[in-house]
């Protein structure tokens, strides 16, 4: 909201400067987003004119003009063409700085010297026009030498752009704004000029209101100005209309304008010449109604909404043909709008349930400074003042501006204002610092609560112009904060708490740190790849499977949330290809979604209104994905990465076994990690599929990408995958023997499972390690050599010739009883 | 009776598919293809001497030779569908590689060094500095309902502060029921409700997460991003805890000589509430055009926690009291390492990604 100092200085004396200004309306609460000086930098600038026009030799896009400004003749060249002797225009002399810092001097053009600077209005940043020089003769009876703000009556000002929160219902207005500063400088806060009715007659003679439903419509006035000459606002109304960033357009619509950013209420003035019966009925629009609203729309009314709770609720104000004449507190309708012809007008000064409002603002996709305000919460007692101070600003363009007596002012419901109990140590309690019922009270006050004391407890009553002040336990945190604001945040104590409790990660958080390290140490760089992308890619790996689909995406391609992170780190890594960065490997531990038809375990919450259902929700599940896209990579390097990666999580004895397909994986080169002892399956290794590649990586077509997919949770889970004892060997001090057993083996037999069971089969074995596989057309159909080499040691000898044979013959003869056969 | 050009048609066409169907490879396909559907084939012979007929015979037999020609297309689209698939089985055959056979002493690994993502590391010491002053690391979901994200954070349906958040909606359940969570905060509501459940409270717990809002990317805001949010429920806290804690905080992460300050604000889940600023890690306090020339810039949110939500999740206020906090991962990342757009974060370029360390 824009809000000008001098605007506010009317409401509150102000003697600090613009920076000190800004830095208590932020300690208040009045976040201040920009500040603007308007007539900056005009001080300098003066009333001239023009005596003589004439041609520069070779020149043809600027003049040579002579004028006066009250000192004799002056030399000026100039560019503009739109003017004529006898104008007056401004003139901005050497040693002049303009808004902007541009400083003029004395320049020679031409061979002929310049002495200041003719200006356009935009020059000056007083208006955006720049189709030549400012003539101030069509403006006013301009003085000559006078200075330029002066003639135009301007004052300087500066225009401060506050964000108003969203519980600061009253700080929608200057007064609300000034009444924090008055409050925090401890200064009177005044109240505007406010009119009264002035003709006899009462209003209920010339029209009728009415509120049907009391729910949405909490108060009614209406009252009637008559003799009304519609025309434009006076020039301080336009001033301040434009300080604030809205555009004056006549008289009628300025002053409610002008009162509702003054006061905080918006009224809405109707011609009465278009009001049926001249009546106005406040009522729930009705299933089928339609309302053409002022942007040229036509709205279905009363038609239900997406989103929870939103039963299709509009108000409607209508006329005494019971025909819609505006959507209330949000937009008006075209029949009933204020015209050159308008001499009688009714003006709505009203108090609207603001959750209706809010919801007919959003489901018509309507917001209004209306609205805005409506839906936050409107004095529901400000209306008749708010319809005094239009009077007041309209009487000024319209001298013999009749109000009638008694306004029509129609109750319905509205919020019943709290008392707030404060009991004796809250404000402690909370804020941690006792701050004097004496300061607390005159804080409060001074906001417009009424406080009364009463057995060591303040009783507060907020105004009505605080309707975001709840009850109870609610309503004191909201008064505390009121207290607290005003006393300034930057008063209140700072302490360090402690609690006997350490501090720390859980097991899960330990691992994947441990898990994330490991990875970037064996060369990862870790990725981040979008959790939303399209149906195109989701197919790619999860062919027609039911997915999490997003209502409301910014783009059709980041409509579906992932169920895997393959496609996106391989995307990823095709960029870097493209870039001539891609020989890396990249991986990321990111959550994966399920949707909840599909899985075992879908994440059932609370959900519904008041968390009173069960809803559904996606599987989350962690995956460690990583993409091997160095020159050298393919499944084998992958599954050096997998061995080195197992190793240093003390993994017992994860095996590769071969599988026919996974997810995303090339489909003749890809095993599942499964631990040998629990059988759990914890990802899967090897390459990624070669259309995976085309289609996400084209440029790299063809190239091998290895590839690592693991289930995060079921590889940290203990009782899953085993790991080794945490208690260590020392290793034995006498030498060991290293001997080599090669064995022809069915396919059907792994080699890690023959490494497994040779190294089972005596105490004397320190390590298997498989170091050759070779198939040949002279081995028998079905088999492969497996190669191992064996390291036997003892911790109590050195191992005699004995002992290492009859080992070896134990270890033969368990690779016999799987079928192989010593090579 | 002249005769027509396409007298022969069915039995062109029969031709036709019937060398379709004989094809066995793609090659073979790809050398056809112009002497079935193509310039050589019989179907552009045809279709060149309709030239000779009137215009009322032409249309005819030019929907005739159509129809023909789209029947051998879809023979041969058909045909090609199945020996590619024959040719990725076969080409799959000749690649396959036992995997449980691999001798990984004989795997030749190209070394390479890794970088960590900035955001995976600057959660990391945020974690780090919270650990150290007694926090425990929470999780939760990142789909959530309407009432874990909004309504027990004291955030009805359809209330006009649900505007600070830009909502991506999930298809599930009522429309715009379920969403994906718009900030940490949900998390909070989780803790209470388990240490409630569990008897457990006190709480001090951060919660790291990936959130998302729907915001069109720039170079200050991405659509998914994280945050880390803080709660501590216990007896006996004030305000003055949450600005000591903050305080804290910045030191340790920002350095002794970064302040924080904190200026009234409004967020439905905290009562009073605050954001914080602190001094403006790029002039250090002096004033520059990052910091709008006031030596602060924001953080982040919080406050003191709503009555209404503690007893949303059935705390007792007048035992209990606490606070949250919460604020952006990528900022602090970003005012660290001064990083000029933040799409950088989700482009994985390893140009950029190895720049940290």
């Amino acid at each position: 909201m824009k809000i000008s100092l001098s605007w506010l200085r009317e409401f509150v004396d102000i003697t600090e400067s613009v920076e000190e200004l800004r830095l208590i309306m932020d300690d208040l609460g009045l976040v201040v987003e920009g500040i603007e000086r308007v007539g900056e930098g005009l001080e300098d600038v003066i009333v001239a004119r023009v005596d003589n026009i004439a041609l520069i030799e070779g020149a043809d896009r600027i003049r040579l003009i002579t004028v006066d400004a009250g000192n004799g003749p002056l030399d000026i060249v100039c560019g503009a063409m739109n003017f004529e002797v006898g104008h007056h225009v401004p003139l901005a002399p050497v040693g002049a700085v303009l808004p902007g810092g541009f400083e003029i001097a004395q320049r020679k053009m031409k061979g002929v010297i310049s002495n200041g600077m003719l200006c356009s209005a935009r020059e000056l940043k007083i208006s955006e026009d720049h189709q030549g020089l400012m003539i101030l003769d069509d403006l006013i009876t301009p003085v000559v030498g006078v200075k330029l703000m002066d003639a135009l009556s301007m004052t300087a000002d500066v225009v401060f752009d506050i964000t108003v929160e969203g519980n600061r219902p009253d700080a929608w207005s200057v007064e609300g704004v000034a009444r924090d500063l008055a409050t925090r400088f401890h200064r009177t806060l005044r109240s505007p000029k406010i009119a009264t009715p002035n003709v006899k007659a009462t209003t209920d003679s010339f029209a009728s209101a009415g509120i049907d439903d009391p729910d949405l419509c909490g108060r009614l006035t209406v009252s009637v100005l008559r003799n009304v000459k519609v025309g434009p606002s006076p020039d301080w109304v336009a001033a301040r209309l434009t300080s604030a960033g809205m555009r004056p357009i006549s008289n009628v619509v300025d002053a409610s304008n002008l009162v509702m950013l003054e006061l905080g209420q918006p009224t809405h003035p109707y011609d009465a010449a278009h009001v049926a019966g001249k009546t106005l009925r406040a009522r729930r629009a009705r299933s089928g109604e339609t309302l053409e609203t002022l942007d040229g729309v036509v709205r279905e009314l009363a038609k239900a909404g997406r989103g929870l709770g939103d039963t299709g609720e509009d108000c409607v104000i209508v006329d005494g043909d019971d025909h819609v004449l505006g959507l209330a507190g949000i937009m008006g309708g075209a029949s009933s709008e204020i015209s050159e012809s308008t001499t009688d007008v009714l003006v709505e000064a009203a108090f609207f349930d603001p959750m209706t409002i809010a919801r007919s603002s959003k489901r018509h996709g309507l917001r209004s400074e209306a609205s805005n305000r409506f839906e936050r919460g409107v004095d529901p007692n400000v209306a008749l003042r708010a319809v005094g101070r239009f009077v007041a600003v309209l009487s000024e363009s319209v001298p013999g501006l009749e109000w009638m007596a008694s306004p029509l002012d129609i109750a319905g419901k509205t919020p019943e204002l709290p008392v707030v109990e404060l009991r004796d140590n809250d404000i402690e309690r909370t804020l941690g610092i006792a701050i004097p019922v004496k300061e607390s009270t005159a804080i409060l006050e001074g906001l417009g609560f009424s406080v009364s004391e009463k057995n060591g407890s303040l009783f507060v009553i907020p105004p009505s112009s605080r309707l975001d002040i709840r009850s109870g336990a609610n309503g004191r945190a909201d008064v505390i904060e009121e207290i607290a604001r005003v006393y300034s945040y930057r008063r209140l104590p700072r302490r360090s708490p402690s609690w006997p409790t350490p501090g720390g990660l859980s097991q899960l958080q330990q691992f994947r740190r441990k898990v994330r390290d490991v990875c970037i140490d064996l060369g990862m760089n870790e990725s981040w790849t979008p959790t939303l992308g399209s149906d195109e890619d989701f197919d790619l790996v999860h062919p027609g499977a039911a997915r999490v689909r997003i209502t409301n995406p910014l783009a059709s391609e980041e409509s579906v949330m992932r169920a895997t992170t393959i496609t996106g780190l391989v995307k990823a890594w095709g960029k870097n290809v493209d870039r001539g960065t891609g020989d890396v490997v990249m991986g990321e531990i990111g959550v994966v979604f399920t949707h909840p038809d599909v899985t075992k375990n879908p994440h059932n919450t609370k959900g519904g209104v008041a968390g009173s259902v069960t809803l559904a929700l996606p599987e989350e599940t962690e995956r460690l994905t990583v993409v091997l896209g160095r020159p050298k990579d393919d499944a084998t390097t992958a599954v050096a990465f997998w061995n080195a990666l197992a190793t240093r999580l003390n993994l017992a004895d994860v095996v590769v076994r071969t599988l026919d397909a996974a997810p995303g994986f090339h489909p003749t080169r890809c095993g599942a990690l499964v631990d040998r002892a629990t059988g759990a399956v914890l990802g899967y290794v090897g390459e990624v599929d070669t259309e995976l590649v085309h289609v996400l990586a084209p440029t790299a077509t063809n190239r091998r990408l290895g590839l690592i997919d693991i289930d995060l949770a079921a590889l940290s889970d203990h009782t899953m995958a085993i790991r080794t004892s945490q208690f260590v060997n020392v290793p034995s001090r006498y030498p060991s023997a290293v001997i080599d057993l090669a064995f022809v083996t069915p396919v059907s037999v792994h080699a890690q499972d023959l490494a497994h069971a040779l190294r089972s089969a005596s105490d004397l074995v320190e390590r298997v390690e498989l170091f050759d596989v070779y198939r040949g057309t002279n081995l028998p159909e079905g088999t492969r050599s497996l190669a191992y080499s064996v390291r036997f040691s003892s911790n109590e000898a050195t191992l005699s010739d004995t002992e290492v044979s009859s080992a070896r013959d134990a270890l033969i003869a368990v690779a016999v009883s799987l079928g192989a056969v010593l090579r | 009776m002249s005769t027509s050009p396409l007298d022969n048609l069915a039995a062109q066409k029969a031709e036709l598919l019937e060398k379709v169907t004989s094809l066995t490879t793609l090659d073979e396909l790809k050398e056809a293809e112009p002497f079935i559907t193509g310039k050589r084939s019989i179907l552009s012979a045809l279709q060149k001497s309709l030239g000779q007929l009137d215009a009322d015979a032409r249309a005819d037999a030019g929907a005739l030779l159509q129809e023909a020609r789209r029947e051998v297309e879809a023979a041969l689209t058909e045909r090609r569908a199945v020996l590619s698939k024959q040719a990725r089985a076969v080409a799959l055959e000749s690649d396959r590689l036992d995997l449980g056979d691999v001798v990984v002493s004989a795997v030749t690994v190209p070394v390479s060094v890794g970088h960590p993502g900035l955001v995976g590391s600057t959660q990391r010491e945020l974690e780090d500095v919270f650990v150290g002053m007694g926090f425990v690391v929470a999780e939760g979901p990142e789909v959530e309902s309407d009432w874990y994200n909004f309504e027990a954070l004291n955030i009805p349906p359809a209330h006009p502060s649900r505007g600070m958040w830009d909502t991506f909606y999930v298809e599930l359940g009522e429309p715009e029921t379920v969403v994906l969570r718009t900030h940490t905060s949900p998390t909070q509501i989780h803790l209470m409700e388990n240490a409630v459940a569990n008897n457990s409270l006190p709480i001090h717990a951060v919660a790291p997460g990936t959130c998302y809002r729907r915001d069109t990317p720039d170079a200050r805001h991405l659509a998914t991003f994280h945050q880390i949010e803080g709660i501590i429920v216990d007896r006996n806290i004030t305000f003055a805890d949450l600005a000591g804690v903050i305080e804290t905080f910045t030191h340790a992460y920002f350095g002794p000589d970064i302040e924080s300050r904190l200026r009234p604000a409004f967020f439905p889940f905290t009562e009073p509430s605050a954001e914080f600023e602190i001094t403006c890690t790029i002039c250090r306090g002096e004033g520059c055009r990052t910091c709008s020339q006031t030596g602060w810039i924001e953080l982040g949110g919080c406050g003191m926690l709503d009555p209404a939500v503690l007893s949303a999740v059935g705390i007792d206020g007048d035992e209990w009291s606490g606070f949250a906090f919460g604020f952006g991962i990528e900022r602090c990342g970003q005012m660290r390492h001064q990083i000029a757009d933040m799409r950088a974060l989700i482009e994985n370029d390893t140009r950029f990604l190895g720049q940290f360390s």
